[in-house]
């Protein structure tokens, strides 16, 4: 009985450091804010991952169809507004 | 030590009731040391989690009665392994081993994407938290597995139908799926709470939905499995409402998993998938509920209780909590492009979305209309198989088609004149196989024949999917063809899994057709000497014989097999009458099986009725193609570890995306 109740002391005591771990780490730190994600920064991220998209869409338009799975007319009414859309998010992306 | 055990949840439940507070007021204040106490309070309720399961396993190997829980779900004749097994035996394991898969996963889903998506994990780490919270409390407060008795001679043993090796996995794979499905939703919660509606959650939680989904259904088939060889009725799945309770939040899953492709190609359907999301998570809540509750009257019932109410307060305030927010986020989920055409890979996912929320959610009014009937109308009726079968098929054998038109449709459109050259082989071989099937008598069941050459169209599709594919590879790279083969799939994981997991689909829907649609039942009572004859298979009743055991008392039937007058040798199948304590003996039934493994087909004997007077009341089934059920495991574990397998182009990729974008600085 006097064994667990040591041990689950123990684990208490345990679990009480690590939570409070940050503060003894930092206790007067430069800065207690979160780093966070700045509008424009969230912007940036929204292009890459449009830039993302277009290119994996490009890319997966030629294989199928290097693979026969799209002919040679559906390739070219896609691949159009495909490069389109991808130059653009390129473009957005650099500015 | 049970002490300790208890002493271990309380402090779980205070970590865990900590995460929430300080993580919410941290996330909505911006304060990181704060953020990262919720981090490690959390992180450290996996800690002391573990020591309470630990104490609980102890106590089983140790056969401490003096733990109730221990004494009524185990006893000293017990071998080791189900000891171990009888941890999830009963009411208060099972939700401890939920709150130390929960634990374990909020841990590791949290420590691993503590940089990359620091400031959506801020929020993630109450949500994980407020789920343990629920199942710490009521493990301290309502079910404790450590509560304490004067120590009986010896416990009350394990229910025989939970001593098999498939319980020894089924539990614990449907629980690692249950559970797995609380971090996706975390994610998809967490993001909708920071605002930041972005791919991250999606990429965060890819994995995760991937194994959990993994996980649910390799515990799924074991349960089948288990159902098939010890429960003794000739059936492995009976729309029993704990085996749907784990069928929905797959179904929701697996819709999720397929419009996911959508938002990531598309960066359509946002709004569906936080649903689906939240769905998914609500329905692996709702299965616990049932399983847990005993609201149902099912095979499950070993595992009744009075948590109900709880579980469904539970249940409510996660609904409530989800929609609120979804209701609230959906300025920033509005899609920036549209379906362009109806006939696109991407239509194609949404029908197959629609038809398998369809079919889940009809699963789930057949569970809940008898509880609802009961409760409000004080009568209790019964949803059966006929309900069920019937909107399998109408779900069920469109979604099958879809698996093999999805492969063959391009991304945002097709031409019919495109379409006509792709789908030319997998229809001529689809129809090439019906009609041979009817010829050779598959026209018996209609449905039958539909699954199966519906089957051979996917299995086509998918088929050319893998020689175009590697032959382009091949022309590209002027590889060997195993080395474009493996160069295609190892440089599409994703896809290529998902297509072996069609397979397993495929395999699945041929051996519940055949074993279903086309299987072959005979039953009688047979003297010694006398036989049964059902689909060219003569069964001869020779003997009895009787066995008694430390563990219970056997008897056994011996009967010989032949087939076309060719011996087949003999089997044995019986009842066993378990010795453990209770106010009438447990009986099971352990019945017969021969499998034909060329064939995939089984003779299934089980002996109903085991009488004074030395005969046997029989039933006999033969059930063709059975055993590919089983083989669509294995394929479908092979298909989800390629889609799992780590992608190390595709992480490159995302490290330039966040670089780029500046995400939040590492190293805190």
């Amino acid at each position: 009985m006097s064994l667990a109740i040591l041990l689950g002391a123990a684990l208490a005591v345990v679990c009480v450091v690590l939570v409070a771990l940050p503060f003894l780490r930092e206790p007067d730190p430069a800065s207690d804010e979160l780093d966070e994600l700045t509008p424009e920064r969230r912007q940036r991220l929204a292009l890459a991952e449009e830039r993302d998209r277009a290119l994996a869409a490009l890319k997966e338009l030629e294989a199928d169809h290097r693979a026969g799975r799209i002919n040679d007319e559906d390739y070219r009414a896609s691949i159009g507004p495909l490069r389109r859309e991808a130059a653009e998010a390129l473009r957005a992306l650099d500015r | 030590m049970a002490e300790l055990g208890r002493a271990a949840l309380v402090v779980t439940l205070g970590l865990c009731l900590y995460a929430v507070v300080a993580g919410s007021y941290a996330a909505s204040r911006r304060r990181r040391r704060l953020a990262l106490s919720a981090r490690n309070a959390l992180i450290a309720a996996f800690g002391s989690t573990l020591v309470a399961a630990a104490v609980l396993a102890a106590g089983f190997l140790r056969s401490d009665f003096s733990l109730t829980y221990v004494a009524d779900h185990s006893n000293r004749s017990l071998s080791g392994v189900y000891k171990l097994s009888a941890f999830w035996g009963g009411q208060e394991g099972s939700l401890l081993l939920w709150l130390l898969i929960l634990t374990g996963y909020a841990a590791l889903a949290v420590w691993i994407n503590r940089n990359r998506t620091r400031d959506l994990v801020v929020w993630v780490t109450p949500v994980l938290a407020g789920i343990a919270v629920g199942f710490s409390f009521l493990l301290v407060v309502v079910a404790s597995p450590f509560a304490v008795q004067a120590p009986p001679l010896d416990g009350a043993g394990l229910n025989p139908s939970l001593q098999n090796p498939y319980m020894m996995s089924h539990p614990p794979f449907l629980y690692l799926g249950y559970v797995g499905l609380a971090v996706p939703f975390a994610f998809a919660m967490g993001a909708l709470l920071s605002g930041r509606t972005d791919e991250r959650w999606i990429v965060a939680t890819r994995r995760w939905t991937l194994i959990a989904w993994t996980a649910l259904g390799i515990g799924q088939l074991l349960g089948s499995h288990w159902a098939y060889v010890e429960v003794g009725w000739g059936g492995y799945y009976a729309w029993d409402p704990v085996e749907n309770a784990a069928l929905m939040p797959f179904l929701a899953a697996t819709a999720f998993l397929h419009s996911v492709m959508i938002q990531e190609k598309r960066g359509m359907l946002k709004v569906w998938n936080v649903v689906l999301v939240a769905l998914a998570f609500c329905l692996s809540l709702f299965g616990t509920f049932l399983t847990r509750s005993g609201v149902v009257n099912s095979i499950h019932s070993f595992s009744q209780s009075d948590i109900g109410p709880w579980f469904l307060a539970f249940i409510v305030i996660a609904v409530v909590f989800s929609t609120t927010l979804i209701v609230w986020r959906l300025p920033l989920l509005r899609s920036t492009t549209r379906l362009e055409s109806l006939v696109s890979r991407e239509a194609v996912f949404l029908y197959n979305n629609l038809l398998l929320v369809a079919l889940c959610l009809t699963i789930l009014w057949g569970v809940a209309w008898p509880i609802l009937s009961e409760a409000v109308r004080g009568t209790s009726v019964v949803v059966g198989r006929p309900y069920y079968d019937f909107f399998l098929r109408i779900f069920g054998l469109p979604l099958l088609l879809l698996m093999g038109v999805g492969p063959l449709i391009a991304w945002r459109r097709a031409s019919l004149r495109g379409l006509g050259r792709t789908f030319l082989w997998p229809f001529v071989i689809s129809l090439v196989t019906g009609v041979v099937l009817l010829v050779l008598g598959a026209g018996s069941s209609i449905p039958g024949l539909i699954a199966y050459t519906f089957s051979a169209f996917v299995l086509a599709a998918i088929g050319l999917e893998f020689v175009r594919g590697t032959r382009a590879r091949r022309a590209l790279s002027s590889e060997s063809w195993p080395g474009a083969f493996a160069s295609l799939i190892g440089r599409n994981r994703r896809r290529y899994g998902g297509y072996v997991v069609h397979v397993a689909i495929v395999l699945l829907a041929i051996g519940i057709a055949g074993s279903s649609a086309y299987d072959s039942v005979v039953e009688g009572k047979l003297s010694p000497g006398q036989s049964l004859a059902v689909s060219g298979y003569t069964v001869t009743f020779q003997k009895l014989t009787e066995r008694d055991t430390p563990h219970a008392a056997e008897v056994r039937a011996h009967v010989a097999v032949s087939r076309n007058g060719k011996d087949l040798g003999t089997m044995e199948a019986g009842k066993n009458s378990y010795k453990i304590a209770g106010p009438a003996p447990q009986v099971s039934s352990e019945v017969g099986i021969r499998t034909n493994y060329l064939t995939g087909e089984d003779l299934f004997v089980i002996p109903e009725q085991v009488n004074d007077d030395g005969t046997v009341y029989f039933r006999i089934f033969v059930k063709p193609l059975v055993n590919l059920i089983w083989l669509a495991g294995l394929v479908f574990l092979l298909g989800s570890v390629i889609a799992l397998w780590p992608d190390a182009r595709e992480q490159r990729r995302l490290a330039v995306r966040y670089d780029e974008a500046g995400s939040p600085a590492r190293g805190q």
